[in-house]
């Protein structure tokens, strides 16, 4: 029988829950990190049990975290517990360095981008939002990054380079940074293309690469946003998160900060799809394992108030791609409920019937063994989640 | 002999339970220090000091002998009660945040 592996990030905290395929009865290790904000944990396609973290602070900084047991011990790529330096005293690696590039060679990208007030700003490393590990080979892995600029590791996590074209496009003076800072926080690989990968800052909007990289393109086409000078701009719209189902990688559902959208050529163009959700403010946006028709979303009640609308915890499902949603709402809280649920919080499993997995910012994760129609808690009071994804084993 | 505190957070890190002891060539400044800790503690690196600009990160202190170092030059000679190993060079988190 399969098993699952949660994989849960925290303001305080990384957290490993584990249940056979039942999803019924659950295991909690944890906390990993312990004190750690871990803004993001993920499982390798290609060798499940490898998993990258981010582990970071406002205090020490960034730190990358890996585990080649399934979770279960942790080291930094490069000093492994006991062997901290190599021959001659030298480190064996600085699996935490981020250092953006601004070489003569790859063209020396912009350093600056656009800051709260209209003025320009150096682009500063702060942390790690997302990593994103290869379909295809372990030891590489995608890290988006705040200040957004996307890296990558090919031994493990141990060296990290940029994609300096993505910085280099020409439209990076006119990024800014969201209310959360300026995050390149959704990374999503093509499995069908190698060469393409799909990406989103806040607050830039999305990008695609068809070249493994070198070159990036904007694909906000048909995003409207009435918070920014030009609603229908090529840029500056916040988009919270994109999601794909891998057999239809050319369709792709977006959470903007307003608005749920949809495109069905790889980006080239967007259309709303927020039909009759009690609100389209939200973070998450997720593609069932094996419909990818039926999609998910987590109505937030504004952007000035991050909370459930109506006190009521409930997902929506749409089987249609968008415009009608129905709400998902048994076993969870309909009554005051006020809790947020981050961009990154929500996963779906690959069993049959497809799980669903969110996080809040109370410290609840709830499952859904049957896609959606009811909901427990696995735990109810971790610190706030801040990312949840899921391992199907075999 | 150089004795260094490290904060709970980075103590974990570095897989050290109390302080460390730190070989340090005269002369000991407070960059020759986190020098030493970095190369003996790798994984520290860039949690103290900005990987690139090598300047503290802003939420860390430096104190020795009930002083405050964080402003001093790093090239400035630690005190001799710190170079004898009678008292060490404390790295302290700011008491900030939730």
């Amino acid at each position: 029988m399969s098993n699952v592996r949660v994989l849960v990030g925290t303001k305080k905290g990384a957290f490993i829950l584990s249940s056979d395929g039942k999803r019924e009865r659950w295991d909690v290790s944890g906390p990993h990190f312990s004190g750690w904000e871990m803004y993001h944990l993920k499982g390798s396609p290609a060798d499940p049990s490898r998993i990258y973290a981010s582990q970071t602070s406002g205090w020490f900084g960034q730190v990358i975290q890996r585990s080649d047991d399934g979770g279960k011990t942790w080291f930094q790529p490069g000093t492994p517990p006991g062997e901290t330096t190599g021959p001659g005293g030298m480190p064996k690696g600085e699996s935490n360095k981020f250092v953006y590039d601004t070489s003569a060679a790859s063209g020396a990208p912009l350093t600056t981008h656009q800051w709260y007030d209209g003025t320009q700003h150096p682009w500063e490393f702060k942390r790690v939002w997302h990593l994103e590990p290869s379909l295809t080979d372990p030891d590489t892995v995608y890290a988006g990054v705040e200040d957004a600029a996307l890296f990558r590791s090919t031994d493990g996590g141990k060296n990290w380079h940029e994609f300096s074209g993505l910085r280099g496009h020409g439209s990076g003076p006119r990024w800014q940074p969201g209310a959360g800072g300026m995050c390149l926080h959704t990374v999503i690989l093509d499995p069908k293309n190698p060469g393409r990968i799909y990406i989103a800052i806040s607050a830039a909007g999305a990008f695609r690469t068809d070249d493994g990289g070198k070159s990036w393109k904007p694909i906000n086409k048909g995003l409207r946003s009435q918070y920014i000078p030009d609603p229908n701009a090529e840029g500056g719209h916040c988009v919270h998160h994109i999601a794909m189902n891998p057999t239809r990688p050319g369709v792709l559902f977006m959470q903007k900060h307003w608005d749920v959208m949809r495109s069905d050529d790889a980006g080239d163009s967007w259309h709303e799809v927020s039909g009759n959700l009690p609100t389209d403010f939200g973070f998450v946006i997720d593609v069932h394992a094996h419909e990818p028709e039926t999609i998910y979303v987590v109505p937030i009640k504004s952007d000035g108030e991050h909370f459930v609308p109506d006190g009521k915890l409930r997902v929506f499902r749409s089987r249609s791609g968008g415009n009608e949603w129905e709400e998902l709402s048994k076993g969870l809280p309909q009554k005051d409920c006020y809790v947020n649920v981050l961009r990154d919080a929500m996963a779906v499993d690959s069993l049959d019937k497809c799980g669903i997995y969110f996080g809040t910012s109370g410290g609840q994760v709830y499952c859904s063994p049957d896609a959606g129609d009811t909901w427990s808690p696995i735990v109810r009071d971790l610190p706030a989640v801040y990312s949840v994804e899921v391992q199907t084993l075999a | 002999m150089i004795l260094v505190e490290l904060p709970p957070h980075l103590r974990s890190l570095a897989h050290v339970c109390g302080g460390v002891q730190l070989d340090v060539v005269a002369p000991v400044t407070l960059r020759a220090v986190l020098d030493a800790l970095e190369a003996q503690y790798p994984m520290l690196r860039g949690t103290i000091r900005d990987h690139v600009t090598q300047e503290r990160r802003a939420f860390l202190r430096f104190f020795a002998c009930g002083e405050d170092l964080s402003h001093e030059s790093p090239d400035a000679a630690l005190p001799e009660a710190v170079t004898s190993g009678k008292e060490p060079v404390l790295i302290i988190g700011a008491i900030a945040g939730g």
